[in-house]
């Protein structure tokens, strides 16, 4: 498909979903709602490349999406690790409650 | 004709899912809506060519990440997490923050690029996001970065194993 | 002459070799800390040096150019190349062998009369450290090297003065010396500068080439700048006040270093420079003015003192007089030569006290083991500390306080137990009051006519320092005679004299003794009087080793030739000084030897206030205390103090509160809330992206 008209477009929602991961980031308070929100904003940052990819009919562009992925993944699993290692202690998900590095 | 129609419904499914999961108060919404959006962004890979990644992203994203997000939710037994009670300065600012980040956004987008004209005939179009196509420059010049995610991906389980054990070794 | 260089370097490395040595096994090696090793170690360091010092001395004969060693560039800046130079000429070398030979038979006394003192290897290591120091001042070939061993004897002065730490008014003396000499020492530094600037260079051969031919106003002020320090170092008025505290060092450190050589290094210095000075005659003036001033105050305080030390102490700073009197009318040789004659006799007196005061502290050890009199924790005599001056039952010493083994009042006819000390002392009491053919004969007289041979040549001034001259001369005869006689002859004034004897030294401290009288019987001869040249055809040997006119470095004032003339007067001249001479000795000698210490109350009650004056020092300290110390404490007190801890401390203790107040105030952006941590960070991406897209 010729997107030298509507890469405008896959850009535009790229960075609406993007911001809307930010929001989710800083607006809720469950630990894991926020790490797929995270997950939202990779994901956002994903689509740019492939749009930019096969905008500029590059294929690297898509081979960096592959990596993201795989380190998302990584860091998924690592991340909901942590959250159930803290999670058996203090029982709870409340982002307010992790303040141990308070001062 | 069917492209741009194609775009949009899948943008708006992509866009309702986000908004849905940031406001969702059970966690298994929340969940399950990200993974509606998972399948909207393969949809728009698809329309994009990038046969190969749509894939992918089903596959491992959608298919693995998300089922071990709601293994998690499930074995913790969340509840539904109550509204925020009073306003908090720090909601308001995030909020402009989040437009301020969406205006700078919109704005580089409307200063324009100069795009490179890409493949000429369709055939040369869906060839660029075939696996073949990858796995070419996935190969050969992408060989180092390929291996190190390997090791990256074993020090994550590692990782992963070691803190979640009950007691530590 | 070859290997001067490497000869230089022993006789200057030896010594200090010998300090390292001994500091070193004394802090580090009690096994090696024998008084035989270090002692031995110690004279040996300073008597090898006098043999090659021997034989650099034969080979200056016949005077070929000085030779100058160089040895090590200390710093180089610009034009100014500042070495570790030493210069071998006639001065130098005459100066290094009275250092080194006097130096080691000193160090050879001090074997004995440190024997047994805890700190025998300090002592030793601080001596050989002194001597290093004398021999850079003697030896240097510039300004700089010269203040260094200047700076250097000072610094082992106030560690030997301080030598019994222990009690409190020995470190005050110290500390006395160091800072009264300290200021003469900003003098010396001044008149370096204006050298400096004026003339380019700090070595003598250009100090002495250059210096002359500068403007008089400059050389006026170096030259009354280099004698302000001279006055700090040789005791003059009005620095001279740190040398009777000074004898509350061990008496071989008095000898050494506040009679024969320290306090000779302002005499040193004005002669190297000599070229110098005699182009400054109003400052000359002042040289000799001051000089003659100091030395009959000295002569009037010494003939009311008490202890033995402080007689000897106060008669130095009358004799440095003299040679600074030689100094201002222009004869430096001379000076040189009572340099000399003065090393050898008063280094004797020196010694010759220490041995008697070595000798009262047995007796006084003697006493308090009997108890007879209170000490050694003996509780059945306690010291009534109301006791007046007559002996009591109570308190059987003619003074209040403690036995003092110093003092002459309890000491008295020593000569029968202690006939060596006696006799030299007595040998060298002669020298310095002047008998003909001993050595002090020859050298005050020779100044004396260098005064008056000045006067006659129309500089007035010369005929007051002649003056004072003649009148101290009579003065010194008479104290110095009192000292031995109350010393070494009549009743014994101990408590218990009958059962408690005094005995001779041991043979360190008597052959050092007999060495130093028969060169203060001998030593005059090498300086003999101009008359004597002319009538009997012998030379002065002094005058053609050091003065210019020879060929050697030692300058001296142009005097009109004045022929035939003035023979007789010369001759008349050494009559009269022979006569002063013995009648102060008679005249002491009676008084003394048949009232003893009684004939003290008849000069008091002669002299009346004056008495009071002299034995209460003309107040120096006291006007000093006044002046200058107790401000300077006052002001630290009040001013300097709390600067210090309000401004210094509170500036540091300022910055530690200043830096703790801003750490609680960043305190507060660590909530603790991670979302908080994420708002900063979206909001410093927004931040940069701005400054990306609109600057």
């Amino acid at each position: 498909m010729d997107l030298s008209h509507s890469l405008n477009w896959y850009l535009a929602l790229s960075a609406v979903l993007f911001v809307i991961g930010v929001l989710g980031v800083l607006l809720r308070r469950n630990v894991i709602v926020i790490l797929m929100s995270v997950e939202l904003m990779l994901n956002a940052v994903n689509l740019t490349l492939v749009s930019a990819s096969q905008a500029f009919g590059d294929v690297s562009g898509q081979i960096l999406v592959f990596f993201v992925m795989a380190v998302a993944a990584a860091e998924a699993a690592v991340g909901l690790a942590i959250v159930i290692a803290i999670f058996r202690n203090k029982l709870t998900v409340d982002i307010n409650e992790f303040n141990l590095f308070k001062n | 004709m069917i492209a741009p129609f194609l775009f949009f419904i899948l943008a708006i499914g992509a866009v309702a899912a986000a908004l849905g999961m940031i406001i969702a108060r059970n966690p298994v919404n929340s969940a399950l809506l990200l993974v509606l959006n998972l399948f909207c962004i393969a949809g728009l890979y698809l329309t994009l060519n990038a046969q190969f990644i749509a894939v992918i992203q089903v596959l491992v994203y959608a298919g693995a990440i998300m089922v071990l997000f709601l293994f998690v939710i499930m074995l913790l037994n969340l509840a539904e997490m109550p509204r925020p009670q009073q306003f908090r300065w720090s909601y308001a600012l995030a909020l402009v923050l989040g437009a301020l980040v969406l205006a700078q956004a919109v704005y580089v987008i409307a200063e324009g690029f100069n795009v490179i004209p890409a493949a000429a005939s369709p055939e040369q179009a869906a060839a660029t996001g075939t696996a073949k196509a990858i796995a070419m420059d996935l190969f050969t010049t992408y060989m180092l970065p390929f291996e190190m995610i390997g090791i990256l991906l074993l020090v994550a389980t590692i990782g992963a194993v070691m803190l979640a054990k009950r007691r530590f070794i | 002459m070859e290997n001067t260089e490497f000869l230089v370097q022993l006789i200057l490395l030896l010594p200090l070799a010998g300090a390292i040595f001994n500091g070193l096994v004394g802090l580090f090696i009690p096994g090696l800390r024998k008084e035989g090793i270090i002692g031995a170690v110690g004279t040996t360091v300073v008597a090898i040096p006098f043999v090659l010092a021997v034989y650099l001395f034969f080979g200056l004969q016949g005077h070929p150019e000085p030779a100058i060693a160089k040895i090590y560039t200390w710093m180089a800046a610009g034009n100014l190349s500042l070495d570790f130079a030493y210069r071998i000429d006639q001065l130098s070398i005459l100066m290094t062998l009275i250092v080194t030979g006097v130096g080691s038979l000193i160090h050879l006394y001090s074997i004995g009369y440190m024997h047994g003192d805890r700190g025998f290897w300090k002592f030793f290591a601080y001596l050989n450290l002194f001597i290093f120091a004398m021999l850079n001042l003697v030896l240097a070939d510039n300004l700089v090297v010269l203040f260094l061993g200047w700076e250097g004897v000072g610094l082992c002065s106030y560690l030997l003065i301080g030598f019994w730490y222990q009690e409190r008014q020995n470190v005050q003396a110290a500390n006395k010396a160091f800072i009264v000499n300290r200021v003469g020492d900003a003098a010396f530094l001044l008149a370096m500068f204006i050298l400096f600037k004026y003339t380019g260079g700090l070595d003598f051969g250009t100090v002495l080439s250059e210096g002359p031919q500068l403007s008089t106003t400059v050389v006026s002020w170096v030259v009354l700048l280099l004698f302000i320090g001279a006055t700090g170092k040789s005791a003059q008025i009005p620095l001279f006040v740190w040398l009777p505290d000074a004898m509350a060092g061990p008496t071989p450190v008095s000898a050494l270093i506040h009679a024969a050589t320290m306090v000779t290094s302002g005499l040193y210095l004005l002669a190297r420079l000599s070229p110098l000075v005699l182009q400054a005659p109003a400052i000359m003036a002042v040289i000799g003015i001051v000089g003659a001033l100091t030395a009959i105050m000295a002569a009037t305080i010494a003939i009311t003192q008490n202890d033995i030390k402080k007689v000897l102490a106060y008669s130095t700073v009358s004799q440095l007089g003299f040679m600074f009197m030689a100094a201002g009318v222009g004869a430096f040789f001379v000076s040189i030569f009572h340099v000399m004659t003065h090393a050898f006799f008063k280094a004797c007196l020196f010694l010759g006290s220490g041995s008697v005061i070595h000798a009262m502290h047995h007796v006084e050890h003697d006493l308090q083991h009997r108890g007879l009199i209170p000490g050694h924790g003996d509780p059945e005599t306690p010291l009534d500390s109301e006791a007046h001056q007559h002996p009591t039952r109570n308190n059987p010493l003619p003074y209040d306080g403690p036995f003092d083994a110093q003092d002459m009042r309890t000491m008295g006819g020593l000569g029968k137990y202690m006939p060596t000390t006696k006799w030299t002392f007595l040998i060298a009491t002669l020298a310095i009051a002047g008998i003909p053919f001993l050595s002090g004969y020859f050298s005050k007289d020779e100044i004396l006519w260098k005064a008056f041979e000045y006067g006659v040549d129309k500089h007035g001034y010369a005929w007051f320092v002649w003056g004072v001259g003649i009148i101290t001369a009579f003065l010194t005869a008479f104290y110095m005679t009192r000292c031995y006689v109350l010393t070494f002859l009549g009743k014994e004034r101990w408590p218990h004299a009958d059962q408690v004897h005094p005995h001779e030294s041991p043979v360190t401290m008597t052959i050092p003794l007999v060495v130093l009288a028969f060169l203060a019987t001998i030593g005059g001869f090498l300086g003999v009087p101009a008359v004597v040249e002319r009538l009997l055809g012998v030379s002065s040997w002094i005058h053609h080793w050091l003065g210019a006119e020879y060929g050697g470095p030692v300058a001296e004032a142009a005097v009109s030739p004045h022929g035939d003339n003035l023979l007789l007067i010369e001759i008349l001249l050494l009559v009269l000084g022979a006569l002063i001479a013995v009648a102060g000795v008679l005249f002491a000698w009676s008084r003394y030897g048949k009232q003893g210490l009684a004939y003290d109350g008849v000069i008091r009650e002669r002299f009346g206030a004056l008495y009071r004056w002299w034995s209460q020092k003309y107040y120096w300290d006291e006007a000093y205390d006044k002046a200058v110390v107790d401000p300077v404490i006052g002001g630290s007190y009040k001013g300097l103090a709390p600067f210090d801890q309000n401004v210094v401390d509170g500036s540091v203790n300022g910055i530690a509160k200043l830096t703790y107040a801003i750490g609680r105030g960043l305190r507060v952006i660590q909530t603790g809330f991670v979302q908080n941590y994420a708002l900063a960070i979206v909001l410093g991406v927004v931040v940069v992206v701005a400054l990306i897209l609109f600057v």
